[in-house]
């Protein structure tokens, strides 16, 4: 081993603290993929049997596709309507931060930013059901009586406001510092030279930030979007609180008739499921496992095919 | 120094702690004083360890009674692990626990299994836990509605969706029901609660309700909410709002009275009891096992037939002498006057009547230890 490495680096005395730190970081990495591969293993080996329970197990689905894929709908739904409000919320409130307001100003939106992600999920669930909810049942209301014709909005309008779209706007609140904290970082790396060299050419700030910013911060937006998706896809709590769930195929996102998530379903059921039940529910989580890692693999390929037409 | 330090510090805190649990345990004798008398009552010592596990249900319950027992019998620590009915069942059968909670009595399959568990005697069940279970709603300038059962089903289900519909109308002359949307809440976790006010619904709707009894809320529609405090806050926080739940919780909401023969009954403790008094046991039991099935259409006066009963599932004899009498002792217990009146008080639920609560104490009394 020591002939193939440079000679710069066998010339240099190997010291015990470069060592110790060098396996200390391994042993890190290797942890972390011995976690991810035991959740895994646990998963299938668990979730087996669940695939070919009968409907007492599946409660009450005819079979196991039957049973997750409600689920599967509800979960990418609600994840999929949180980043559509997260996203452009975060991405202006990083700018803001990290390009427009005076460095007073931003300081302590940045600090107030992240002390959103400090707040437990159980909070969210809480202020979302009682709270919040009710405030936006006027709103649904007039969706219905004024947007009825299109399918989200045909109602009849939750009257508690428990709707997976209230769900889904908890939900983006939650991912908003997640995203936020990553993309400020990004946006504060773009070197210096390109920004004055756009502005230099007559650009607007709003140009400057077109041209210069987002091309260098691509891959970092999608790294955030994608834990600000982790997030929303598996955030059990406040949604087991916050949505009427029941199991339907509805994309009608105001009534009381919502389709559950993977995650708040096993919360839900977990408490008083016996014998196969838990199989199932095991069986949903390593769907939801599957998924969230094909989803993250479909955006870091989409990017890197990005970055390489770019170049 | 540092012995002096660990001196200084650890010795009196220990103390403080000693002093306090000494505390807390005069503390306890002095509120459950009157408990300690049915406790007492066995002539063995007791002591040693308990454990069961089952409804959540009964949480609140097993609480007061843990609590009232061990203040009683000093030595004894009992444990009671809330997964839910159908958890405790299968840890009872598999011999993990001593005793189980269960909102629902066994089936024939399991009862054969308990036999393996319980040195070849089948188990006995033993209700102790009775709560009401009240149809609450929120509905602006009604505040004494009256259902049917058969009114119920067809609004759970979805069929009547407004307030001022003939059917409700009927069941109601002299209330003037505004023409709102109704917005049935259900329990979206399983729950014994829903088993029994789909059960309700399914005996007593004259076919009104067509899905199976459930513990899963079986319809897909309708308001679905996390637990009792879910359902309460849902119904609360809506408008023109129905839900069902533990009457003790129901706070400030209104609760409807429920059609009984040809009179409405309101939700009572002793309305729920009466009930349980009148129902039939199940056939082909053991004959100290209590299994009853709920008699939804009575037509008794005021009794309450929607209503939740858990039992007690424990074996007729166990192999450890101590064991047995320490069953036997906390069973009596929960049984007696006193534990089931520590019960209403914490939890909220119906005491049993004299004439249950005599056939349970005496169902307790023959738990004895396996003759081998």
């Amino acid at each position: 081993m020591a002939s193939s490495v440079a000679p710069t680096r066998s010339r240099a005395k190997q010291r015990a603290g470069d060592r110790i730190f060098a396996g200390a970081t391994r042993v890190a990495g290797v942890i972390i993929l011995v976690a991810l591969a035991g959740v895994a293993v646990f998963l299938t080996v668990e979730g087996f049997p669940a695939f070919g329970a009968d409907s007492t197990a599946l409660f009450g689905a005819s079979s196991f596709v039957g049973f997750v894929w409600p689920l599967l709908f509800g979960t990418l739904l609600a994840a999929f309507l949180a980043l559509l409000i997260a996203t452009p919320l975060s991405l202006g409130v990083a700018l803001v931060i990290s390009h427009y307001a005076p460095r007073k100003l931003a300081r302590p939106v940045g600090y107030a930013v992240d002390l959103l992600a400090a707040v437990p999920s159980v909070v969210y669930g809480l202020w979302g059901s009682a709270y919040f909810g009710t405030k936006l049942v006027p709103i649904y209301e007039w969706l219905e009586a004024h947007l009825g014709f299109l399918p989200f909005f045909k109602g009849p309008a939750s009257a508690t406001g428990r709707t997976i779209l209230t769900a889904a706007i908890v939900l983006a609140i939650m991912a908003i510092p997640i995203i936020t904290a990553i993309t400020r970082e990004v946006f504060l790396q773009t070197p210096k030279l390109h920004e004055e060299a756009a502005l230099a050419l007559g650009a607007t700030r709003w140009e400057m930030i077109r041209m210069a910013v987002f091309p260098y911060a691509r891959s970092g937006i999608v790294s955030a979007v994608m834990l600000g998706l982790g997030r929303a896809l598996g955030e059990t709590m406040a949604v087991a609180m916050v949505l009427s769930a029941s199991g339907v195929i509805t994309f009608n996102l105001i009534s009381s008739t919502n389709p559950s998530t993977i995650a708040a379903n096993i919360a839900l059921q977990f408490p008083e499921a016996t014998g196969l039940k838990v199989n199932a529910l095991i069986a949903s989580g390593l769907v939801l496992f599957v998924i969230t890692f094909a989803v993250n693999f479909a955006a870091r390929a989409i990017v890197a095919r990005a970055e390489k037409a770019h170049q | 120094m540092k012995r002096t330090s660990f001196r200084t510090v650890v010795a009196p805190a220990a103390t403080l702690v000693a002093m306090s649990l000494a505390l807390t345990a005069c503390g306890a004798g002095n509120e459950s004083g009157t408990s300690g008398s049915a406790a007492a009552k066995s002539d063995v010592k007791l002591s040693g360890t308990l454990n069961g596990a089952g409804s959540s249900a009964q949480e609140a319950a097993q609480g007061a009674w843990q609590s009232g027992f061990q203040s009683a019998n000093p030595d004894v620590t009992v444990n009671y692990d809330p997964v839910g009915s159908g958890g405790g069942r299968e840890q009872f059968l598999a011999g993990g626990v001593d005793f189980a909670g269960s909102d629902s009595y066994m089936d024939d399959e399991e009862l054969a299994k308990s036999k393996d568990a319980c040195n070849g005697d089948t188990a006995i069940e033993v209700p102790n836990y009775v709560s009401p279970i009240a149809l609450v709603y929120n509905l602006e300038g009604v505040d004494n509605l009256q259902l049917s059962a058969k009114t119920a089903a067809d609004i759970f289900s979805g069929k009547i969706t407004k307030w001022n519909d003939p059917e409700i109308t009927a069941d109601n002359p002299d209330a003037k029901l505004p023409g709102d949307r109704i917005v049935p809440v259900h329990r979206s976790d399983e729950s014994g609660t829903s088993a029994n006010f789909t059960d309700w619904m399914s005996k007593a709707g004259e076919g009104a309700w067509t899905a199976e009894p459930d513990s899963v809320w079986p319809i897909k529609g309708g308001e679905g909410a996390q637990g009792t405090s879910g359902v309460i806050d849902a119904v609360t926080n809506g408008k023109g709002t129905i839900g069902y739940a533990d009457d003790s919780q129901a706070g400030d909401l209104s609760t409807a009275s429920i059609k009984v023969g040809d009179a409405w009954v309101a939700p009572s403790a002793e309305g729920a009891a009466k009930v349980l008094d009148i129902s039939k046991r199940v056939d082909g039991r053991a004959e100290n096992d209590m299994a009853m099935d709920i008699d939804r259409t009575t037509t008794e006066a005021d009794a309450y037939p929607l209503l939740l009963a858990s039992y007690l599932i424990a074996c007729p004899t166990y192999k450890d002498k101590a064991k047995a009498n320490l069953v036997k002792g906390y069973l009596s217990y929960i049984v007696s006057s006193d534990g089931q009146s520590a019960a209403a008080k914490t939890a909220g639920s119906a005491p049993l009547s004299s004439t249950l609560a005599e056939e349970a104490a005496a169902a307790v009394d023959k738990i004895s230890a396996a003759s081998s």
